[in-house]
C-alpha cells in the first residue's frame, strides 16, 4: 500500500510517498532530509505534533503567556493536553524555557514557556 | 423622571433641535434608541450640505434647504464642526441632459441659491480634471459644502449635555399616553414624562407618531450602499459631483469628504426594514458603475469600506415638520430624506418657533453657552504645537491609531466628553480612530483596552456598537 | 535634535537584525523607533513554531525567535525606543517620533532604514456585502486578542483566505475550543504554506473550500451567519452556488499589505506590484540614505528570510554611513511569464558578489524551470518540483554574471513550463 504525505516538518512541505506492507514502512520517497524521513515513519505508526499555546499567568503584563510543548506529543493527545494546560497557572516573573508543566500526562514531554513577562 | 421636553431621536435633527432647546430654561431630554447618537441615517449619508437647487419651490424642503445652508455656517462655528465649502456639480452626460440642467439652475434661482450657472464641457474640465470624457456641460452651485454628519451631531449633543439637556442612551420608546397635560413615555429605561414630545425618529417616525394615534406619517425606508475611499483618492474630486437626478433620489454622487477621503453612492432602493443596513451586491456594483462614469478614475482597490444608510423618505416627498393633528403638544420632525442634513439647523430653528407659539413664549436661559470646544485633533498639529500638547498632558504622546494618527489623549477625551463615548464605534466616530485604512486592524484592540479601563468593565463587555454587538467572548483560560 | 548616525523605524525582526548588522559593522549610534511596547514586532503574537529553521537550524515561536534578537540588541548600546510612533521623516533624515514619555523627540540621522512591516488587508477592501455587525476581523486582530489579551474572539468561526495567518488561526481557534467550520479561499490554490494546511485544517477536519468566497454578512449586532458562494475563472460568485453558513465570527485572511506611508511622505518611489519601496541589491531606496528591509519591502513568507535581507540592508546603511558604498552602474530586473516581482529591482552590474533576487510566482507550477536570462542569454535554468504564490524564491546572479553585462543589459526572471 502506497500512502501520500506532506511533511509538516519545516516551511518546505514536501510530498512524501511511503510504502507500507502489513503495516511496516518499506520505504519512504520524496523527503529531502533525514527529518522528512522520521516524520512519514512517525506519521504512518504514531503521529505526532508539537503543540503551541497560552497558559494564564498571574500578575503579568498579559493575562496569559505563550508556551510550547517541548517535543511532539501525539496526535490524539492534542486536546488532553490542552485540558491540562488550560487549568494550569504560572506566577509571573517569566522567562523563555521556564517549564510550565513537567512531563505533561506522563508523555516524556514537559510544557514550557516561549516569551517573557516580567509581572506588574 | 420628568421633563419638559422629550426628544426622540438622536440623529442630526433630534441633536440639534435639542442644542437650540437647551438655549431655554426647559428640562429636556433626548432619548436614542441605540448606545450612542448618530446611529441611524445620520451615520450613513452624503455627507453633504446641498446648495438648495433640487427641491420644488414652495415645499418644506426647499425653503429649509436654503436656511439651513444660511444657518450650517454658524452652527459649525460655535459647534467647532469642520465645514468646507467646496461646490457642487450636476454633470450631463449627453446634451438630451441639459434641458435637466437647466430645469434645476430655474429651480435654483426660485428657491434663492445664489452663484448657480451651467459651464461647458471645456470649463467643467478645466475645474474638475477627473470628470468622465463623456461629460458634456455641467450646474455649479458654489454654495454646496461638505460636513461630518455625525460629528455634527454629536457636538450638538455634547453642546445640548452642557447646557443642561440630559442625553438617555439605549431607551426606545415603547408606549405614549397622554393625560393631564403631559406624555408618559414608556421606555426601555423605564417611564418618563413630559409636556413636550417631540418626534426625530428618522426611519422610525411613523411607527412613533402611530403611538399617540396620529397614522398621518407614512414613512418608506429607502436604502443606499456607499463606498469610502483611501485618503490618498480624496483628491480625485474637487467638487461634489452629482449626475442627473432621478424619481428616486439625486443619484450616485462622487465626493470628498471633509476628512479627505472620497465617498461614493448611494444606490436607492426600498425595503421594507428600517434597521436593515446590510450592504447589496447590486447596490454596490451599481454605485461603482456609475460612479466611474462621472470620475473614471475611481477604483475599488482603494475603498477602505462600505456601508449602507436607510433614509426616511416620506410618501409626500416633504419633510413633515409641526404638531400632530392627534396632539398638539406632539410635534412631528418626521420624513427628513436629504436635503435633511444640510436643513437640519432651519429645522431645529423651526421647531423652536412652534415651541415658542406653543408656550407662549419660552424663557431664554442666561448662561447658555453656544460653543462646544473644539476637540484636539493632533493630525492637525504642527510639531511645534504637538510638543506643546505632550508637555501638558502626556496621554497625546501616545499614538493608538497608526493610520490617523490618533492619540490616546483623544480617545480619553471622546470617553470622557459629555454624551461621551461608550463603544467603539462611538469613538471612531469621535477620534477617527479605526477610521483609515486598516480599519481597526491595529488599533481595535487598544481602544477596547482603554474604553473598558475607563469605564472600569472588562475588555469582553466592551461593544462595537451597543447592544449585542460584543467583540470578545470569554477568558482563553 | 538627537543626533544619530542610523535611525531605525521598526523594532520587529526586520529592524533589529539591520540594527544589529550595522552595529557589527561598527555604525557607532544607532537608535530603533518601536511603536509597540516591546521589540518584536508582530512574533510577539505569533506564537506557533515555524521560525528559524534556516537561521537558527531549529525550530522556534515567534516570541523565541524574536527573543534571541532581542537579547542581542540588549547587549549592546543600541538606543531602543518603545511605544514610540514615528511621525514624519524628512528630507533631510530628520525622523520625528513620539511618546508619552519624552514626548515629541526629533532624530538626525545620516542613514535611515524602514522597517515598518506590513498590515492586513481589511473588509473594506474586500466589497463583500452585507451587514457590519462585530464578529468580522482580520485573523491578525483575532491572534492578538487570543494570543496576548487572552480572549476569545467567537465560538463559531468562517475563515475567508487561506493565508498562512488564516490557516495557523484555524487551528489556534479550535484548540482553545471554538468551531471553525470551513475556510474558504478566492484562488484555485491556497496562498499559505502546504505544511499548513495539513497540520492546521487537515489534523482538525476542517474543510477547505478553494474557489470560493463569502459574498453576504448576516446579524445585526453581532455576526449571525456567511453566505459563501463558488466562483468562475474571472473570480465572480457563480448564482446558485450559494450556501449559508451559521456562524459569530469571520476571519479575514486575505492578504498583507507593507505600511509605506511614511515611505510615500518622504518620497520613496515605490513599486506597483510590491506595494513597497524600490530598492537596489543593498536594500538602499532610490532616495540616497534611506534602506528598507522585511515585509515593508515586500511581503515575506519567511522571517529567516526577513533576517537574511534585513542584513543585507544594515550592511548596506554602515556602508553608506561610512561613505564605503559602492557608486557603479545600476540595471533593472524583471520578472515575466508568471513572475509577478522581482526584489531588489535594481542592480549593480559593478558589484563584485553574488546576490540573490527574490520574487513570487502567480500561480501554482508544477516542474517548470526557473528561467533568468539577459540580453537574450541564459545565464541559469533549474526546475522545481512545485512553485507556488504562497512561497518566495530566489535566484543566484553571480558576480561572473555581472561582469558580463552593461549598462544596457536587463535581467528577466522567468517561468518555463
Amino acid at each position: 500500500m502506497k500512502k501520500n504525505l506532506i511533511c509538516v516538518s519545516c516551511p518546505l512541505g514536501c510530498p512524501i510517498e511511503v510504502e507500507i506492507e502489513n503495516g511496516e514502512v518499506i520505504s519512504v520517497t520524496g523527503n529531502t532530509c533525514k527529518r522528512g524521513d522520521a516524520y512519514a515513519r512517525a506519521e504512518i505508526t504514531n503521529p505526532v505534533r508539537s503543540l503551541t499555546t497560552s497558559v494564564k499567568v498571574e500578575n503579568g503584563v498579559h493575562p496569559v503567556v505563550p508556551v510550547k510543548s517541548s517535543g511532539p506529543v501525539p496526535k490524539d493527545k492534542m486536546f488532553e493536553c490542552m485540558s491540562v494546560i488550560n487549568s494550569a497557572t504560572i506566577k509571573a516573573p517569566v522567562k523563555i524555557g521556564d517549564v510550565v508543566i513537567e512531563n505533561i500526562l506522563g508523555l516524556g514531554v514537559d510544557i514550557v514557556a516561549t516569551n517573557f513577562d516580567a509581572g506588574i | 423622571m420628568k421633563y419638559d421636553v422629550a426628544v426622540i431621536g438622536a440623529g442630526v435633527v433630534g441633536s440639534l433641535i435639542t442644542r437650540e432647546l437647551s438655549r431655554y430654561n426647559l428640562k429636556i431630554a433626548l432619548l436614542e434608541r441605540c448606545n450612542d447618537c448618530a446611529m441611524g441615517a445620520t451615520k450613513a449619508n452624503s455627507a453633504i450640505v446641498h446648495a438648495g437647487f433640487d427641491a420644488v419651490p414652495g415645499t418644506l424642503k426647499a425653503k429649509l434647504n436654503v436656511r439651513g445652508v444660511e444657518l450650517m455656517k454658524d452652527f459649525c462655528r460655535e459647534l467647532n464642526v469642520p465645514l468646507k465649502n467646496n461646490g457642487a456639480l450636476v454633470v450631463a452626460f449627453s446634451e438630451g441632459e441639459i434641458p435637466h440642467l437647466e430645469k434645476l439652475l430655474k429651480r435654483g434661482v426660485d428657491n434663492g441659491v445664489p452663484g448657480l450657472r451651467i459651464i461647458d464641457r471645456e470649463e467643467l474640465k478645466k475645474i474638475e480634471p477627473n470628470i468622465g470624457d463623456t461629460a458634456v456641460a455641467a450646474l455649479v452651485a458654489p454654495t454646496s459644502s461638505i460636513v461630518c454628519p455625525y460629528e455634527l451631531t454629536i457636538a450638538g449633543v455634547e453642546n445640548a449635555v452642557t447646557n443642561g439637556a440630559v442625553f438617555v442612551r439605549n431607551c426606545e420608546v415603547k408606549g405614549i399616553e397622554f393625560s393631564d397635560d403631559e406624555f408618559t413615555l414608556t421606555t426601555t429605561q423605564g417611564e418618563i414624562k413630559a409636556k413636550y414630545v417631540i418626534n426625530a425618529a428618522g426611519v422610525h417616525s411613523g411607527k412613533i407618531a402611530k403611538l399617540i394615534g396620529d397614522d398621518s406619517i407614512e414613512i418608506i425606508v429607502r436604502h443606499g450602499d456607499y463606498y469610502l475611499l483611501d485618503k490618498s483618492q480624496g483628491s480625485l474630486a474637487n467638487y461634489t459631483i452629482f449626475q442627473c437626478p432621478t424619481e428616486m433620489g439625486k443619484g450616485v454622487l462622487v465626493s470628498p469628504t471633509v476628512d479627505g477621503n472620497l465617498i461614493v453612492g448611494p444606490s436607492a432602493n426600498d425595503i421594507d426594514d428600517g434597521d436593515d443596513v446590510a450592504t447589496t451586491p447590486e447596490g454596490l456594483n451599481g454605485i461603482y458603475t456609475a460612479a466611474t462614469k462621472s470620475v473614471p478614475a475611481v477604483s475599488l482597490r482603494n475603498a477602505i469600506t462600505s456601508f449602507s444608510g436607510n433614509r426616511a423618505h416620506p410618501v409626500t416627498d416633504d419633510f413633515i415638520i409641526g404638531s400632530s393633528k392627534a396632539n398638539k403638544n406632539f410635534i412631528n420632525a418626521a420624513g427628513i430624506e436629504s436635503p435633511g442634513l444640510s436643513s437640519s439647523p432651519a429645522i431645529a430653528e423651526m421647531i423652536v418657533d412652534i415651541m415658542n407659539e406653543l408656550t407662549g413664549g419660552m424663557e431664554k436661559k442666561a448662561d447658555f453657552n453656544p460653543i462646544r470646544p473644539e476637540p484636539v485633533r493632533f493630525r492637525h498639529m504642527s510639531t511645534e504645537e504637538r510638543a506643546e500638547l505632550i508637555k501638558k498632558n502626556k496621554a497625546y504622546g501616545r499614538i493608538i491609531c497608526r493610520c490617523e494618527t490618533i492619540t490616546e489623549g483623544e480617545i480619553l477625551d471622546a470617553i470622557h466628553a459629555p454624551a461621551g463615548a461608550r463603544d467603539v464605534d462611538g469613538v471612531k466616530r469621535r477620534t477617527r480612530a479605526g477610521m483609515g485604512r486598516c480599519q481597526g486592524g491595529f488599533c481595535g484592540s487598544k481602544v477596547v483596552e482603554i474604553l473598558a479601563r475607563e469605564l472600569g468593565v472588562s475588555m469582553n463587555e466592551i461593544t462595537k456598537f451597543g447592544g449585542e454587538s460584543k467583540i470578545m467572548y470569554d477568558r482563553t483560560k | 535634535m538627537l543626533n544619530y548616525d542610523l535611525v531605525v523605524v521598526g523594532g520587529g525582526p526586520a529592524g533589529m537584525a539591520a540594527a544589529l548588522k550595522a552595529k557589527e559593522e561598527g555604525v557607532e549610534k544607532i537608535v530603533i523607533l518601536e511603536r509597540a511596547e516591546t521589540l518584536g514586532g508582530i512574533l510577539e503574537q505569533c506564537i506557533h513554531t515555524g521560525f528559524g529553521l534556516h537561521y537558527f537550524g531549529e525550530e522556534l515561536s515567534g516570541p523565541e525567535y524574536a527573543g534571541r534578537f532581542i537579547e542581542l540588541v540588549e547587549k549592546t548600546d543600541i538606543d531602543v525606543f518603545t511605544d514610540t510612533m514615528v511621525l514624519n521623516v524628512s528630507d533631510d533624515n530628520v525622523v520625528t517620533a513620539v511618546n508619552n514619555n519624552d514626548g515629541l523627540m526629533q532624530f538626525k540621522a545620516i542613514a535611515v532604514v524602514l522597517a515598518m512591516g506590513c498590515r492586513e488587508r481589511p473588509r473594506g477592501a474586500l466589497s463583500i456585502a452585507g451587514s457590519r455587525p462585530a464578529g468580522i476581523m482580520t485573523a491578525g486582530t483575532a491572534q492578538k486578542y487570543v494570543n496576548i489579551d487572552g480572549y476569545m474572539p467567537g465560538k463559531k468561526v468562517v475563515i475567508l483566505g487561506s493565508g498562512d495567518i488564516g490557516l495557523i488561526m484555524a487551528r489556534r481557534m479550535t484548540l482553545e475550543g471554538a468551531e471553525v467550520k470551513v475556510v474558504c479561499e478566492l484562488m484555485p490554490y491556497s496562498g499559505g504554506l502546504t505544511r499548513n494546511i495539513v497540520q492546521c485544517l487537515d489534523d482538525f477536519g476542517i474543510p477547505l473550500r478553494l474557489s470560493c468566497t463569502v459574498v453576504k454578512t448576516h446579524g445585526k449586532d453581532r455576526l449571525e451567519g456567511v453566505t459563501i458562494a463558488r466562483v468562475d475563472e474571472k473570480l465572480q460568485p457563480i448564482p446558485g452556488t450559494e450556501e449559508y453558513i451559521e456562524c459569530d465570527t469571520l476571519l479575514l485572511s486575505v492578504g498583507l499589505i507593507p505600511e509605506n506611508e511614511l515611505s510615500k511622505d518622504v518620497g520613496v518611489e515605490l513599486d506597483r506590484v510590491t506595494s513597497g519601496p524600490v530598492v537596489d541589491e543593498y536594500r538602499e531606496t532610490l532616495k540616497p540614505g534611506i534602506f528598507a528591509c522585511g515585509n515593508v519591502l515586500q511581503v515575506h513568507d519567511l522571517v529567516d528570510y526577513v533576517t537574511e535581507e534585513s542584513q543585507i540592508a544594515g550592511k548596506g546603511a554602515a556602508d553608506y554611513i561610512f561613505g564605503k558604498k559602492k557608486g557603479g552602474t545600476f540595471i533593472n530586473t524583471k520578472g515575466v511569464d508568471g513572475v509577478r516581482y522581482i526584489v531588489p529591482q535594481r542592480v549593480n552590474i559593478e558589484g563584485d558578489e553574488n546576490l540573490k533576487l527574490y520574487f513570487r510566482v502567480g500561480q501554482v507550477y508544477m516542474g517548470a524551470k526557473v528561467v533568468v536570462e539577459c540580453d537574450g542569454e541564459v545565464l541559469s535554468s533549474r526546475k522545481k518540483v512545485k512553485l507556488a504564490p504562497g512561497e518566495m524564491e530566489n535566484v543566484v546572479i553571480t558576480a561572473e554574471m555581472l561582469k558580463k553585462m552593461n549598462e544596457n543589459s536587463e535581467i528577466t526572471v522567468r517561468i518555463e513550463e
